[in-house]
């Protein structure tokens, strides 16, 4: 029945795919790739990895689309018109891309079988993580444990990686800053959806519900799906939704661009500084046991910090890059 | 049990993507990818009782709160888009 | 004999919401303009998704899924039909008119030219 499902979904996201590649307008492909989002986060449901689809739905349902209509309002919307016709130098790409393709379709071969029980890494590591979580760690979600703790190295990379992607956006972009320091006044044109009655009176009311959904995941996430990465997104989404609702400019009085940029920042030196306390306290880098008497205290603590560092960085490179496409688009 | 209901939810996700595809107006792919969202949202929950794994409804939650900000976004561009045009016409009127 | 009752209360009400969805699904693709069309998903918005959770809720008993699939229901009825509403508002600023009288009957290109 799943399988059913899955077939189901995979075969409705390629169409979407096709559709996407086929149309000329970036509006509508902006659409579906709202509608692409959606599925890649029912098919990771369907496989039962909750993390990931929460991830997904917390980037893709909402966060993606706004920063892609921001991109999208700073360049044209209609896609050039490339040559059809059919050279020597095209057919040799397609000959390639048919090449490569057909190589990686021969090595899928060797693989063993999508969640095949003798796979190698389900024969050690996976028995591995989840009996020691149990033993070294002792909290509910086991993905938790492998994503903050027992691979903390490669999380830690990904923070840096999301920082960096957050300063590589503001230096492409601009901050903002000087359009705002000439005092734009809280003017008509960049006042929001101000003239939506029924949407702002919703907002309003839905708003603080959002933020306490991203608090929630953010401190739930050791027990159930979450963690973060996906509360940062919620609560960006949650001061995105404000900034279209009442105006950019309300949102960055709430929110100064020197806070962001200090979150973005404190985020992953959080992050970082709970590593080195591992050294300084006579242990390995981001090892989190010697955070307190108890090992197992200590990694508790040592989660529940750097999934802080996470979710503060995240929520900051998010809001940042949404204001810098705003601000960008009204100078 | 909810076999059906899924089965249903799919076949509803289905037609909303034929009619995002084939449009023919924004709006009406708008509506489409709206109306795919609340789907995801049923197809979901009901995907969560069918696995029995409950606590996976705190994913459906976090859809139904945030999926409709991509509409405010999308109206949000229109304004934008339209704002843009008057300017254009005006500076065309002053040249 | 609870149970049984149950079962099949929440049988019905999957199956009606089921079919709401299917009504609505169709009608999104086959009615003939923009509001028209709006009124058919906001069908599946509402009566398909109020029908579907409250199967599934039926199904969950006394439990904190039952408090959370009903916080899910409250925010669904909140917040689609308020998107529908700035769309249809959106577009009719924008100058998309609702057909009327005899174009209801052409085609989406007929009705462009």
């Amino acid at each position: 029945m799943t399988t059913l499902f899955g077939i189901f979904l995979l075969t409705l996201l390629m169409i979407t795919g096709m559709a996407i590649v086929h149309t000329r307008n970036l509006f509508v492909a902006v659409m579906l790739m709202g509608i692409a989002s959606l599925l890649i986060a029912a098919s990771f449901f369907l496989l039962d990895a909750a993390d990931v689809a929460l991830t997904e739905a917390a980037i893709g349902a909402g966060i993606s689309t706004v920063l892609f209509l921001g991109a999208l309002a700073l360049t044209s919307e209609r896609e050039r018109k490339r040559r059809r016709s059919l050279s020597t130098s095209s057919l040799l790409q397609f000959g390639i891309v048919g090449v490569v393709a057909l190589i990686v379709i021969w090595a899928t071969f060797d693989q063993p079988r999508l969640g095949s029980p003798s796979a190698p890494v389900q024969a050690h590591l996976t028995p591995w993580y989840i009996e020691s979580t149990r033993d070294l760690i002792d909290i509910p979600n086991a993905v938790t444990a492998v994503l903050a703790s027992f691979r903390g190295y490669d999380t830690l990379g990904e923070v840096v990686v999301v920082f960096t992607a957050g300063v590589g956006v503001l230096f492409l972009l601009g901050t903002g800053a000087s359009s705002r320091a000439a005092g734009a006044p809280l003017s008509e044109d960049n006042a929001g959806l101000r003239h939506y009655l029924i949407p702002r009176i919703l907002g309003r009311l839905l708003i603080p519900f959002i933020l306490l959904l991203g608090f929630y995941v953010q401190f739930h996430g050791e027990y159930g799906p979450g963690g973060g990465f996906q509360a940062g997104a919620i609560i960006a989404a949650s001061v995105i939704l404000y900034a279209l609702l009442e105006g950019e400019q309300r949102a960055l009085s709430v929110i100064p661009q020197g806070v962001l940029l200090a979150m973005m920042a404190g985020g992953t030196l959080l992050f970082g500084a709970v590593g080195v306390a591992g050294i300084v306290l006579g242990s390995n880098f981001l090892d989190y046991s010697v955070l307190s008497e108890d090992p197992v205290n200590g990694q508790h603590w040592g989660i529940l910090l750097i999934e802080m560092g996470i979710g503060i960085t995240v929520a900051g490179v998010l809001i940042s890059i949404f204001h810098a496409f705003a601000a960008r688009a009204t100078a | 049990m909810y076999f059906a209901a899924i089965l249903a939810t799919l076949v509803t996700m289905a037609l909303a993507l034929l009619r995002a595809v084939r449009g023919p107006t924004v709006y009406d792919r708008v509506l489409a990818v709206n109306m795919f969202g609340t789907k995801t949202v049923l197809l979901l929950a009901a995907l969560a009782f069918l696995f029995g794994r409950p606590d996976f409804l705190d994913l459906v939650l976090v859809y139904a709160l945030i999926n409709f900000i991509g509409v405010f976004a999308v109206l949000e561009f229109f304004r934008y888009r339209a704002m843009r045009a008057r300017q254009g016409q005006v500076e065309a009127q002053r040249e | 004999m609870m149970d049984i009752a149950i079962d099949i209360a929440s049988w019905v009400l999957l199956a009606l919401g089921g079919v709401n969805l299917l009504i609505g699904g169709i009608g999104v693709l086959r009615m003939p303009d923009l509001y028209t069309r709006m009124h058919a998903a906001s069908l599946t918005d509402s009566m398909g998704a109020i029908l579907v959770i409250l199967g599934i809720m039926l199904q969950a008993g006394l439990s904190l899924a039952t408090v959370k699939l009903g916080v899910i229901l409250v925010f669904l009825l909140l917040t689609s039909p308020t998107a529908a509403n700035a769309l249809a508002a959106s577009a009719l600023l924008a100058g998309v008119t609702p057909r009327t009288g005899q174009s209801l009957h052409l085609s989406d290109s007929e009705a462009r030219e």
